[in-house]
């Protein structure tokens, strides 16, 4: 059974209709990514998925349970986390603070204080910079406390959006070797990514959405080789 | 002194009132303009359960939990089914709310003034200055007060939670926050101050007319804009500057008449200067 299914998902912002039936599954274990062009709606399934934005059509089952209605705040102790576009960490509080913030479902002193803990010895910078207010920190090590964050829930499930976005090519080596990490160590995840070739060389499995529908499904290798995929997204 | 004293205890009750808008404000993003009328609902609660049982302390628990309540009712009935709409909608219906409050306590109570003793505290020799112990109350219960929430915002997971909803609605859901959940706390929070500020004013001014909350309820939002709003510092400092001008103004003659015209026109001076309020920061527009 896979741990997260997707079913005709449909998204209409106003009248137009950004996401027009997509369906796709995650496998416990898996790292799946969904790749496509700006504008493809990669970030509205995203937020869909969440129910940041309301669905239109479609159901959404995570673990055997219908979500398609749940709410954000109620997903995050069922196991799914979202690290969303943008990383959204809270700029204005410190790394600390933030990473206590992705606890808050969870009630256990000792076992926050380990998670935070092994938060601290995956990127030692954070526990540097543990009293610092979040938004000076560098555009990678932002990226680097946004997922730290969303692990503080102890997810089954983590769903990345765009998490190489804006980053140095140093850093998103980085964040690809954590997500490696993460997943090796029992994490579901679902990768967006407009980085198509680094997406593709971790992903058991891939999905190319164009403009709002599934044009493509494979593993990650078959997708590497592919000749339209190759044009279309990893520049010939 | 003793002007500085009350400009103090004033700054204090604004800064209690200016607290409630600029937390609705900055975790809801909304202005809720109904807020000075909780004031006078306080005040109306004092009155009746002082008429009925003549004694301050059980009359100030009642204007707490009445406050309270009210605040939660208005935002689960008038704003919550609003939530997503547009600024302006939530605006009209908080100015609704505002006048259906005016108009009920007119209702009940009728529109003649009121009287409203908390009791008579005397007052003592300090620095050879006479200083009512009302108002030191007032001065000391409105520190308390300020420290106490200034700890529970920085030092609690809830605390937390609200600013973390304050700065990024979406991004708090994604950690797990209720929302909603959270604006309902503040609102109870906001309004709970309110009820300390309607028992303090009446200390100061102890009578109730059903347009009491009025006057003080845009002082305390011009505090909270001068302060920056959803800045709780800036309520607080904002609030007491205001306070103290406005009584270092009555004390001297040639101003006095112009007291009023001195403290909007400081808002304006300020908002020329630094149009985000003297705490407020600019918040980058997301795109």
């Amino acid at each position: 059974m896979a741990l997260l299914e997707v079913e005709n998902l449909e998204v209409c912002y106003g009248l137009i209709q950004a996401i027009k039936g997509v369906s796709f599954q995650v496998n416990e274990g898996e790292v799946v990514a969904l790749i496509g062009a700006n504008g493809a709606g990669k970030t509205t399934i995203m937020h869909s998925l969440c129910n940041l934005i309301p669905k239109k059509a479609g159901k959404v089952s995570f673990a055997g349970h219908d979500i398609t209605a749940v709410p954000a705040h109620k997903l995050v102790p069922m196991g799914v986390a979202q690290v969303p576009e943008g990383r959204r960490i809270f700029q204005e509080l410190t790394v600390a603070e933030n990473l206590r913030l992705g606890y808050y479902t969870r009630n256990d002193k000792k076992e926050m204080e380990e998670t935070l803990e092994s938060m601290y010895e995956r990127f030692p910078i954070l526990k540097e910079r543990s009293k610092q207010i979040a938004g000076t920190l560098s555009g990678g090590e932002q990226q680097m406390l946004a997922m730290s964050r969303a692990l503080m829930s102890h997810p089954k499930l983590l769903l990345l959006d765009e998490p190489s976005m804006g980053l140095s090519p140093l850093y998103v080596n980085t964040i690809f070797d954590m997500i490696k990490q993460v997943n090796k160590e029992g994490t579901t995840v679902l990768l967006v990514e407009q980085n198509a070739k680094k997406a593709l060389a971790i992903a058991d499995r891939a999905y190319v959405l164009e403009i709002g529908k599934i044009a493509k499904s494979g593993t990650g290798a078959e997708l590497l080789a592919d000749d339209s995929i190759r044009r279309a997204y990893l520049g010939g | 002194m003793n002007t500085l004293i009350n400009g103090l205890c004033l700054g204090g009750i604004y800064a209690l009132i200016a607290l409630g808008y600029t937390m609705v404000y900055g975790i809801a993003k909304m202005l809720n303009f109904a807020h000075g009328d909780i004031i006078m609902v306080g005040a109306y609660a004092i009155f009746s359960t002082m008429a009925l049982m003549g004694h301050a302390v059980p009359a100030i628990v009642v204007a707490v939990v009445v406050c309270t309540l009210l605040g939660l009712l208005t935002e689960r009935v008038a704003y919550r089914p609003l939530r997503g709409a547009s600024p302006l909608a939530v605006l009209i219906t908080a100015i609704g709310v505002s006048y259906l409050l005016q108009s009920i306590a007119q209702l009940i109570y009728g529109s003649k003034s009121r009287a409203v003793s908390l009791g008579n505290f005397g007052s003592v020799e300090l620095f050879n200055v006479s200083i009512s112990i009302s108002s030191l109350i007032t001065l000391g219960l409105c520190l308390i007060i300020m420290v106490a929430l200034t700890l529970f915002i920085k030092k609690t997971k809830v605390g937390c939670a609200m600013l973390a909803v304050s700065e990024d609605r979406a991004a708090a859901q994604l950690m797990g926050i209720n929302v909603n959940g959270i604006i309902t706390l503040t609102f109870a929070i906001g309004s709970a101050l309110a009820a300390f500020a309607s028992t303090f004013y009446l200390m100061q001014i102890p009578s109730v007319t059903p347009t009491l909350g009025s006057m003080p309820g845009i002082k305390a939002f011009t505090a909270a804009v001068i302060g920056g709003i959803g800045s709780i510092p800036g309520a607080m400092i904002g609030g007491i500057l205001l306070g103290v001008i406005e009584k270092l103004a009555l004390s001297i003659p040639a101003l006095a008449p112009y007291t009023t015209a001195i403290e909007f026109g400081l808002l304006i001076i300020i908002l020329l200067v630094k149009p985000t309020g003297l705490l407020g920061k600019k918040r980058r527009e997301k795109v």
